[in-house]
């Protein structure tokens, strides 16, 4: 069984005995996984690749439901209600829980129209609405500054680091619940790196945050807790700072020491 | 309905449309290979492979004549189509590096491999048919071998290129000459590649008709003489077809189907061979 | 000293390679020079004038430019909704296990040569136009559907390969935000793909109006112009495959050549604006 911290926060999600299979594999990647998620927290998953976090991670916005044959067991709950039924209403959900790639996604608009994507999705038509809801996005991404004279330029012309600020402030422009990262800084330079997390540590107050990473330093330096997942199982859940100090289980001492992985 | 339901009934409507329409396409394209596959075998008879042309009404015709005779056009396309295009091709990958002509040659390949086959009739015609003074069987197979060329050419050419460098380079450090560090490594390495695209080109121009209309033209017995009139499967079909008798027409059928097959064949092999190079 | 095998190598590869260059300027040279007596006896006026009678010795390319332009029109109207429906369904719709196998047959079909769906259009289309439509059958409704059937196989396909250029990560961004598949497709995916599909369909279109066999028998080869689209009619391929092996004086030879050199000048200008200007190569390995 796997060691989990009492959380003290509101929960924002509930993993509850979950299991997760790919289309024609013999067994499951996630396996009877239980694990709370803390409310405007940051909450990293550290594990070996291939141990099940992005996995995990792209469950909670229902991603795998783009690829046919996957199929989810137990439950997970947000807002009191197990958002992998078979009712569930899959782009009310993303609204609320969004997320964030490994790599930009820029889309192939102007910066403005990326911004906007989201909300005119929603059915947002007003002019002026649009564009405060945009500006405020950009600055909460801390990207309005270098933006805000050339909103209008395609968006593939920026840096990887302001695209990838750009894609923060598209899924924060919609005002989700949960933001979801998933390995957010790989592709990026340091100095890139260091923007976006300190942008991520900002956004916590208004969002819950779940951020999948390979770099241990980065779950050290960002978050509020720390789940450590290994061959699809939670190992350990507990908060950031005795986590990496005082490990209760084994292995995910032999881990952050670098044993393995 | 509030806009996010729209949005979900449009995209439903578009995803029904998009397969209707993909349905309608399809089910057309199997209509067709399936009216191919029943008349074909329908018409298809042992005798055929051993019988030249009949008179129409006689009843008793057969392909032999357009079978051998297509066999030797593409035959001697390919005898000249494979390795001037091999050579050329390998020209471009392997001495041209990013020259300005190189990419030039190229491009004026691309543009051939779309350009309209009849014209390469006209072509030949001008330049094979008229001095000789009578269709034939050369000018036939020279109008498939330009057809040929730019294919064998670009995919030469593209297979030489995915041969890494450091192959080349460890030939070249063992001191051989760069014509050897090709034909022997470098060709060694994009076998497969290059097979498949020869496989596809002699495809290609096997179901060439236009070209061959005014240059091997046609015969409706066995002429395995090159400079004279050659029959073949493709300008058989069309004749056969468009003519008012039924016999004619049954065995127009039959060379329609034993041409796709041929083909067919051909395709399915390039991919095969493709596909086991990959999975090793 | 230098290896002489090398040399000669080296120098075969060139010249054949040159050749090729050699071969279109010879083309062209060659249907230049047998088009001089038509361009001399009928200058501008061979492509304004509509009549076409051999044995008048009066030669008007309009209604064959006509018939291409029209059957062409025809068939990319009819051809390119049903590719992007295919090209739509293969990428975001069809099951894994429905998706290869459906792949894979589109392009087989493309493979079949274009005289296979000639004939098939002449004994299975000619008679539902006729009962349809009146008339004989044989129109150029009859040859623009027929071609657009010849051209769709090539055309899904990449179509296909120009949408599936989209990277994966980029469609869940949209997915991610709420986007439905259409949004995701209409937003995403086709302005991405844009220069890809657009060039895509200028390059069937380059082909289209070069095509022979597939019209050949189903248009009727009457030098026409008819706005009646169930009227028979003729196309410059059409043409140069019906008359060429049976002119029988000069000025009928040199306007058949003049016939091949519009059709040549002009699919060369179509796919030269496909390949350079939408479908620029990228080079293997780069």
């Amino acid at each position: 069984m796997a060691t989990i911290v009492e959380i003290a926060e509101e929960k924002a999600l509930a993993v509850k005995d979950f299991e997760f299979t790919y289309a024609g594999a013999d067994a499951p990647s996630v396996k009877k996984l239980n694990m709370p998620i803390a409310k405007n927290s940051i909450t990293a998953l550290i594990g070996p690749s291939g141990c099940g976090k992005t996995t995990l991670l792209r469950s909670f916005n229902r991603m795998h439901d783009l690829y046919p044959g996957n199929k989810y067991e137990g439950e997970i709950i947000f807002k009191d209600r197990n958002i992998l039924g078979v009712k569930e209403d899959l782009i009310q959900l993303r609204i609320q829980i969004g997320m964030i790639f490994q790599k930009p996604t820029a889309f192939p608009m102007s910066i403005f129209d990326n911004v906007a994507y989201g909300l005119r999705l929603q059915g947002f038509k007003n002019k002026t609405e649009l564009k405060d809801r945009v500006e405020k996005a950009l600055h909460d991404a801390a990207i309005w500054n270098e933006v805000k004279d050339r909103l209008g330029h395609d968006a593939n012309g920026l840096s990887g680091g302001q695209q990838q600020r750009l894609c923060i402030a598209r899924a924060v422009a919609v005002e989700p619940e949960v933001l979801l990262f998933d390995e957010p800084t790989s592709a990026l330079d340091p100095i890139s790196t260091a923007g976006i997390e300190e942008l991520i540590v900002q956004l916590r107050e208004r969002v819950s945050i779940i951020i999948v990473t390979h770099n241990m330093q980065q779950a050290a330096r960002v978050s509020d807790y720390t789940g450590f997942m290994y061959l699809g199982e939670l190992i350990e859940l507990g908060r950031t700072e005795e986590l990496f100090v005082t490990p209760r289980e084994k292995l995910t001492e032999e881990y952050i020491t670098g044993k393995f992985g | 309905m509030t806009h996010t339901q729209k949005r979900i009934f449009l995209s439903k409507v578009v995803m029904i449309l998009s397969t209707a329409s993909a349905a309608i396409g399809i089910g057309f394209l199997f209509w067709i290979l399936g009216v191919l596959i029943i008349n074909g075998i329908d018409a298809l008879t042992l005798t055929i492979f051993t019988t030249e042309g009949t008179p129409p009404g006689s009843g008793d015709g057969g392909l032999k004549h357009a079978l051998i005779g297509q066999l030797l056009l593409v035959f001697y396309a390919s005898l000249f189509g494979v390795p001037l295009g091999v050579l050329a091709g390998t020209y471009l990958s392997e001495y041209s590096q990013k020259s300005k002509v190189g990419e030039i040659i190229r491009d004026i390949s691309d543009i051939m491999m779309s350009a309209p086959s009849i014209v390469i009739g006209a072509f030949v015609y001008a330049i094979v048919v008229t001095p000789m003074g009578h269709f034939s069987g050369w000018a036939g197979s020279i109008a498939l071998t330009i057809i040929m060329l730019p294919i064998v050419l670009r995919t030469t050419d593209d297979m030489l290129q995915l041969v890494p460098s450091t192959l080349r380079e460890a030939a070249f450090a063992l001191g051989a000459p760069k014509y050897k560090v090709i034909t022997q490594v470098v060709y060694r390495g994009a076998k497969a590649g290059i097979l498949t695209g020869i496989l596809l080109a002699v495809a290609r121009v096997g179901g060439e008709t236009a070209p061959l209309l005014f240059t091997s033209f046609n015969d409706n017995f066995l002429n395995t003489d090159m400079m004279q009139p050659v029959a073949s499967l493709t300008v058989t079909i069309y004749n056969y077809a468009t003519s008012p008798y039924e016999d004619w027409q049954k065995l127009g059928w039959a060379a329609a189907f034993i041409l796709s097959m041929f083909i067919l064949t051909l395709n399915i092999l390039g991919r095969l061979i493709l596909l086991k190079k990959k999975v090793k | 000293m230098k290896n002489i095998i090398d040399t000669i190598f080296a120098n075969a590869t060139r010249m054949i390679a040159f050749g090729v260059l050699l071969l279109l300027a010879w083309i062209f040279t060659v249907l230049f020079e047998h088009s001089l007596e038509s361009l001399q006896a009928f200058g501008f006026d061979f492509i304004l004038e509509d009549k076409w009678a051999p044995n008048l010795e009066k030669f008007g390319a309009l209604p064959a430019i006509y018939g291409s332009v029209v059957s062409t029109f025809l068939a990319m109207v009819l051809a390119v909704p049903v590719a992007i429906g295919i090209a739509i369904f293969l990428s975001e719709i069809a099951h894994a296990k429905l998706k290869t196998p459906v792949s894979v047959s589109i392009e087989l079909l493309a493979a079949i040569p274009s005289v296979i769906y000639g004939m098939w259009g002449l004994f299975y289309f000619v008679p539902i136009i006729r009962d349809t439509f009146g008339g004989v059958g044989i129109s150029m409704l009859t040859a623009g559907i027929v071609l657009s059937i010849m051209i769709l196989p090539f055309m899904a396909a990449v179509t296909r390969d120009a949408m599936n250029t989209t990277p994966d990560i980029l469609k869940e961004s949209a997915y991610a935000l709420g986007g439905t598949k259409w949004d995701v497709i209409k937003d995403i995916i086709i302005p991405y793909a844009k220069s890809g599909i657009i060039g895509s369909f200028i390059l069937a279109l380059g082909r289209a109006i070069g095509e022979t066999m597939a019209v050949t028998f189903v248009m009727g080869n009457v030098h026409k112009i008819s706005a009646d689209l169930t009227e028979p009619a003729t196309s410059i391929p059409v043409a140069l495959a019906n008359e060429f092996a049976e002119a029988d004086s000069d000025l009928y030879y040199s306007s058949l050549f003049e016939l091949a050199l519009i059709l040549l000048v002009v699919s060369f200008v179509i796919i030269s604006i496909a390949k350079f200007y939408f479908l620029r190569r990228k080079r293997v390995g780069q």
